[in-house]
């Protein structure tokens, strides 16, 4: 076992964890985090993206030793006294899921990608989602809630 | 699934990770584990022991050294990326790192990692060939250099040795050079079926100096040399670059896959390799 300390949606957390344990599987196990999903065990679908010292990662290909002495913020970290992130918002108001699954990761990544370019084309909004996967093929209403996203931060 | 059970250690130093490589068993060096990870988890494979290089300074970040790009082993891809250096300097490492797998990968994976992890399909190991790029590896016995054709030697395999540390990559300068990477892929964050990285030099509308590499051609990057000698002193045109990209394919054993045959790839790698150096002439 070897000891973390974690600083996870605000709160920090001391824990001893085996090595080999996944930062996703800390943080829904350990931390009862469930709002961070895992979609596959491949590294490609993103359900399980989370930002790790404020840039994405997908949280099963990190370890949580790795994660020792960071900051990590999950899809629960994000609404602030009630109030929805304005992703959060943004995919509620233009119905961007459907069976909802994908939607942690993706509101996660869309975040990390208008913090990296505030406004994105279609195009962009396609390429920064392209490590993450809806399986119900929502694309549409999501692309378009990245873009109303980036047109309310205005 | 969860990885089989490992020792994990995170030294701080090049020197203690080279000792501990060397006193273990069984160990793996782990850089940014978005490839080693898929594997530990699906148990592909096993190890006694990771030696994380994460904690190691030394190891990230970029330089100007001269006539040479310095880069990190483990500066990570989105910071490769971005680096207006490398933009400037190395302009095909930009444009091909931008096209590996997704952001979050990006994020965490490494330049050094994918170099040493040298999967036939990666991108980074034909650029590397292309820009005739040396790296800089550390051991039990000192640090030594080696080239790009040292440097890969099989599938999965490079001159890396099992207590040794890829510590930095050396690529000279290829200032005011144009460049492309014509990557072709079925789906989005595929690895390549075949891809292409190209870098000319122009003189005028002729092409003076010609660097072409090639992913995916097989077990080990490939330089496309013929290609690169027929492309010198002709005009950066699309019937002179079709000519010479029809020799793309010359002296390569391709493999044949469900992503597509031998001949096939063969094909891709003249159709590729036309649309990269075009692209990189600026008159694609």
């Amino acid at each position: 076992m070897t000891r973390v300390t974690v600083k996870v949606d605000g709160s920090s957390y001391t824990d001893d964890v085996e090595p080999r344990t996944l930062l996703v599987h800390y943080l829904r196990e350990q931390l009862g985090k469930t709002g961070t999903v895992v979609g596959c065990d491949t590294g490609n679908c993103g359900a399980c993206t989370v930002h790790l010292d404020g840039r994405s990662v997908k949280a099963c290909s990190v370890l949580a030793v790795q994660a020792d002495g960071h900051e990590v913020t999950t899809i629960e970290g994000l609404a602030t006294n009630g109030q929805l992130h304005p992703m959060q918002q943004a995919f509620h108001e233009n119905h961007a899921l459907q069976c909802g699954y994908c939607t942690p990761g993706m509101i996660m990544q869309s975040i990390d990608l208008l913090a990296e370019n505030p406004d994105p084309t279609e195009d962009q909004i396609r390429l920064g989602l392209e490590g993450n996967l809806c399986r119900c093929t929502g694309y549409q209403n999501i692309v378009r809630a990245v873009k109303a996203a980036a047109g309310g931060a205005k | 699934m969860i990885p089989a059970g490992f020792e994990y250690y995170a030294p701080t130093s090049v020197d203690e990770a080279v000792t501990l490589l060397h006193d273990h068993e069984d160990a793996k060096v782990l850089a940014g584990g978005q490839s080693l990870f898929a594997v530990l988890r699906v148990r592909l494979a096993a190890f006694e022991s990771l030696v994380d290089l994460g904690k190691i300074d030394e190891l990230r970040g970029i330089r100007d050294d001269g006539d040479a790009l310095v880069i990190g082993a483990m500066t990570p891809h989105s910071v490769v990326q971005i680096d207006p250096q490398v933009f400037d300097h190395a302009r095909l490492i930009s444009l091909a790192t931008a096209t590996i797998a997704d952001p979050q990968v990006r994020h965490r994976g490494t330049f050094g990692g994918s170099l040493a992890h040298a999967d036939p399909a990666g991108d980074l190991p034909a650029v590397a060939v292309a820009l005739d790029a040396s790296f800089v590896i550390a051991g039990p016995g000192g640090r030594r250099t080696v080239g790009a054709s040292e440097f890969f030697q099989g599938v999965f395999t490079t001159a890396v040795g099992e207590d040794e540390v890829l510590v930095e990559v050396r690529v000279p300068k290829y200032t005011g050079w144009g460049a492309h990477y014509e990557k072709f892929n079925r789906v989005a964050q595929q690895w390549s079926i075949v891809a292409v990285a190209a870098a000319v030099r122009l003189e005028g509308d002729t092409i003076a100096e010609a660097r072409v590499g090639l992913t995916n051609m097989g077990s080990t990057p490939i330089r496309a040399t013929a290609v690169e000698q027929a492309l010198v002193g002709q005009p950066a045109t699309a019937d002179a670059v079709r000519a010479a990209a029809e020799r793309a394919a010359d002296g390569t054993s391709p493999p044949t896959d469900l992503n597509g045959d031998a001949d096939y790839r063969r094909h891709l790698a003249s159709v590729l390799t036309r649309r990269a150096v075009l692209a990189a002439a600026g008159t694609g």
